[in-house]
């Protein structure tokens, strides 16, 4: 199957018709569009229409049920070299109980570490319906050979990741090898098995909102259940307008194909204000079925705890000092 | 996405998180229970003793009494101007004239808030708009004009620009104060003074600013403002003491007054109706293009008389621009216009709103096909539902005449000659968009349209320093940047 999309691509719209011949089931649900000519994006237009949402007034029970949202959406992330067995160990407890003196808080979604502290990880969050994604594909930079890339997605995946965060091979995308990037995706995608599939574009890195949307649809196509904007390393990291322009692009290949996918920005999105604006932008460009953490996220490390201290604020009366909230 | 019969799979954009009430507070504004008339610098009552009432078509309650001024409170107020002309303004320095420009314009900016609300209570339109786009660029309006004050020789090379005299300038109630700063602020930098009436269904504002020029400290007379209905635009018009007459309103209207001044020595501009063409190529960024169409016709309730309101899309994207389209007014919030998450306000007045569902019955009439998004309309004012006309053609009524509200007509075309022939077909001419990812196909469009502004990839764009009029019926002059100031201005 595999094989047959790269022919396809390769050869553009000869080999397509050939596939009409051979399997009508494939063609009728799974013709892949040339990504050289996805919808191009006028940045001055989406700017404009990603700073309108916020402008949405947010209040009262609105802004609590949008913050405990947000909380729920929450892919807890540590990824540093120096990472230890401790910090891990301590930010799956946090996941669990972000804030134990506001009771009937949710739990954030998931926890996102390196492939090896998956396994640590998973112990930690038991069975408290918290995921455990990985990062794979030689995160952050995605340099490395290909049996590199799969070994270290196996590797995450058989020590019980739920979730591989994958990079996509910037290099190969912005040389315009838009074959590789996609048979790269659905190779990863084949050696993730039941793990859900996020796919990092690195926004940051490909500059223009054009090739955003163009890297979304061939992850889409690849089979990615998710997108994501950034590794966290590089900046500009996550921004709404970039955010905007692949929840369109998912929006578009849902009217085609019925199939959702998830989003996840990711990087630099740290507090309420600015979390609460991407749920307005997501619940007016995709809708109440996005609205849940199968189908958003954020990758964030420090939100957590400024959406703590506006819950307990709008609870209070008042803001409590920083203190009061666990560091992790 | 291209032609298919297979069903499209629904969004589901107006359930879910559903924004608590963000009411703007009013507790800050001060409006008094009757207001008289703004001459010579004084507010005096109307001759007649008559007042009317001015209500907010959110709610249908009064908030103020207004006078009603006639043919001898017209005479009062042009005297007043006359004088303030001969004796102060025209023969103060140009420099000088130039700082009282600028101080409304600040005070403006001090006010926005007061502005901004009555504006929105007075009108109907949504806060969020009044706020964002009607009283910046009001302030805008008066500091780009103060500063050509003194620089009417550079703007008129090897001329001696001198003003007219004294201006009859009569507004609309679309954008209530923002039209009496697009008349107010270049007549005065010419120098010439002005004896303005606003709508009578919106004079707050108006009224609001007489206050603020009162303090100023302007000279007495060199702006006057007084209030009525028709016939008070009339006495306007026809007062022989008038040197030249700035109308915006509707065509009909603006017919009449161009008989009314044939003959006469006066100078006339006028900013009429529109029917403006939004063309959607198939190349375009479609959606952007569709958030144009949005602002192009949602805006202000569509009470803009640049609105896009003919959509021409090339037929190749058609099903993808309508079900964008579709789903997209499914997000617009339409009720309290004191809210600061209402993005559609209440319609302006009763006789507005008749007019539309007259429109609404001709359009189902011709067999035109019409969505209207799902949302509730609040059990008070005067509102109506964003509203999109398909299966249109160019001979229906609902495509050829003005309707002034959140009424969209969709027409499909094939080739770029086809769209350029039908978006002229039409006596209007003040408006069009254009949408497509090739500069030269933009080249193209703007060249061959016959309407005073082309926007490209973008729509209902304002600024000062940009001239603003129309062809054929919409009108002749030009409001706005250095065009603007011919029209107060012997050159």
């Amino acid at each position: 199957m595999r094989a047959t999309i790269s022919v396809a691509l390769l050869l553009g719209k000869i080999v397509t018709l050939m596939f009409i011949s051979n399997d009508m089931n494939v063609m009728s649900s799974n013709t892949l569009p040339d990504f050289r000519i996805s919808p191009r994006i006028d940045q001055v237009g989406i700017e404009e229409r990603a700073k309108k949402f916020t402008t949405r007034s947010i209040k009262k029970e609105t802004k609590v049920e949008g913050l405990k949202m947000v909380l729920n959406m929450i892919d807890l992330t540590t990824l540093e070299g120096k990472d230890s067995e401790g910090k891990v160990k301590q930010m799956c407890y946090k996941a669990r109980h972000l804030h134990d003196a506001y009771p009937g808080l949710p739990t954030v979604a998931a926890v996102c570490v390196y492939p090896s502290m998956v396994k640590l990880a998973k112990q930690s969050v038991g069975d408290s319906g918290v995921k455990v994604a990985s990062v794979s594909t030689a995160f952050p930079s995605g340099q490395a050979p290909m049996s590199v890339k799969i070994d270290d997605t196996r590797f995450a995946v058989e020590s019980g990741a739920d979730e591989i965060d994958m990079v996509i091979s910037r290099g190969k995308f912005l040389a315009g090898e838009y074959n590789f990037v996609f048979d790269e995706i659905a190779a990863i995608k084949e050696a993730c098995g039941e793990a859900r599939l996020k796919v990092i574009l690195e926004t940051g890195e490909l500059v223009t909102y054009d090739k955003v949307r163009r890297a979304s649809d061939i992850a889409m196509y690849a089979g990615a259940d998710f997108i994501k904007t950034s590794t966290g390393k590089i900046q500009p990291a996550a921004t709404m307008p970039v955010t905007l322009v692949m929840l369109e692009a998912i929006k578009d290949f849902y009217y085609k194909t019925g199939k959702m996918i998830g989003m996840k920005p990711a990087g630099g999105i740290s507090k309420s204000k600015l979390a609460l604006h991407y749920l307005v932008m997501l619940n007016e460009t995709l809708g109440a079925d996005w609205m849940n953490n199968q189908w958003f996220r954020f990758g964030a490390s420090s939100l957590a705890n400024d959406v703590l201290m506006q819950l307990v604020k709008e609870r209070s009366g008042v803001y409590q000092s920083a203190d009061y909230f666990s560091v992790d | 996405m291209s032609k298919s019969n297979k069903e499209v799979p629904k969004l589901k954009l107006n359930q879910g998180w559903n924004y608590a009430p963000a009411p703007e507070s009013a507790s800050h504004v001060k409006l008094k229970d009757k207001y008289d008339l703004f001459i010579g610098g004084q507010f005096v009552k109307p001759t007649s003793g008559k007042y009317f009432d001015t209500i907010n078509p959110a709610n249908e309650e009064k908030i103020a009494k207004v006078a009603e001024a006639n043919t001898a409170d017209v005479d009062k107020a042009v005297k007043a101007a006359r004088t303030a002309y001969d004796k102060v303004w025209k023969k103060m320095p140009p420099k000088e004239r130039g700082k009282y420009i600028y101080r409304i314009a600040r005070l403006i900016q001090e006010r926005a808030r007061e502005f901004a609300v009555i504006e929105s209570m007075d009108g109907g339109k949504p806060i969020k708009e009044a706020r964002d786009v009607d009283v910046p660029l009001v302030a805008n309006h008066f500091f780009y004009y103060a500063g050509w004050a003194d620089k009417l020789q550079y703007a008129f090379p090897n001329r001696i620009p001198q003003p007219l005299g004294v201006a009859g300038q009569i507004i609309p109630w679309n954008f209530p104060l923002l039209m009496a700063a697009w008349k107010i602020a270049p007549a005065l930098a010419c120098g010439n003074t002005v004896v303005l009436k606003p709508a009578e269904t919106t004079p707050l504002t108006a009224l609001k600013l007489a206050e603020l020029i009162q303090e100023s400290g302007l000279p007495e007379g060199v702006v006057n403002i007084i209030t009525g209905f028709g016939e008070t635009g009339a006495a306007i018009v026809n007062h022989p003491g008038i040197d030249k007459i700035a109308f915006t309103g509707s065509t009909d209207v603006g017919k009449i007054i161009q008989k009314a001044v044939a003959g006469t020595n006066k100078k006339v501009t006028l900013e009429l109706g529109g029917k403006a063409a939004n063309i959607i190529f198939d190349d375009a960024p479609i959606d952007q293009a569709v958030e144009g169409i949005i602002n192009g016709i949602y805006f202000n309730q569509g009470h803009v008389c640049c609105a896009g309101s003919r959509l021409f899309v090339q037929e190749s994207v058609y099903e993808e621009v309508i079900q964008k389209l579709k789903d997209r007014i499914e997000t617009l919030i339409v009720g309290d216009p004191m809210d600061k998450n209402t993005d559609i306000g209440a319609i302006n007045s009763r006789q507005q709103l008749d007019n539309i569902n007259k429109y609404l019955k001709i359009g189902a009439d011709e067999g035109a096909e019409m969505y209207q998004s799902s949302c509730n309309l609040p059990g008070k004012g005067f509102f109506c539902k964003p509203t999109i006309f398909t299966n249109v053609a160019q001979s229906s009524r609902i495509a050829q005449e003005e309707i002034f509200g959140p009424v969209l007509t969709v027409q499909t075309f094939r080739t770029d000659d086809e769209v350029i022939e039908k978006a002229n077909n039409t006596p209007f001419g003040l408006s069009a968009g254009v949408w497509t990812d090739k500069g030269s196909k933009i080249f193209n469009l703007t060249t061959k349209m016959r309407a005073g502004v082309v926007w490209a990839n973008t729509y209902n764009k304002f600024d000062p320093t940009a001239p603003f009029g129309g062809y054929k019926e919409s009108g002749f002059g030009r409001e706005g940047g250095l065009h603007g100031l011919s029209a107060y201005l012997k050159v």
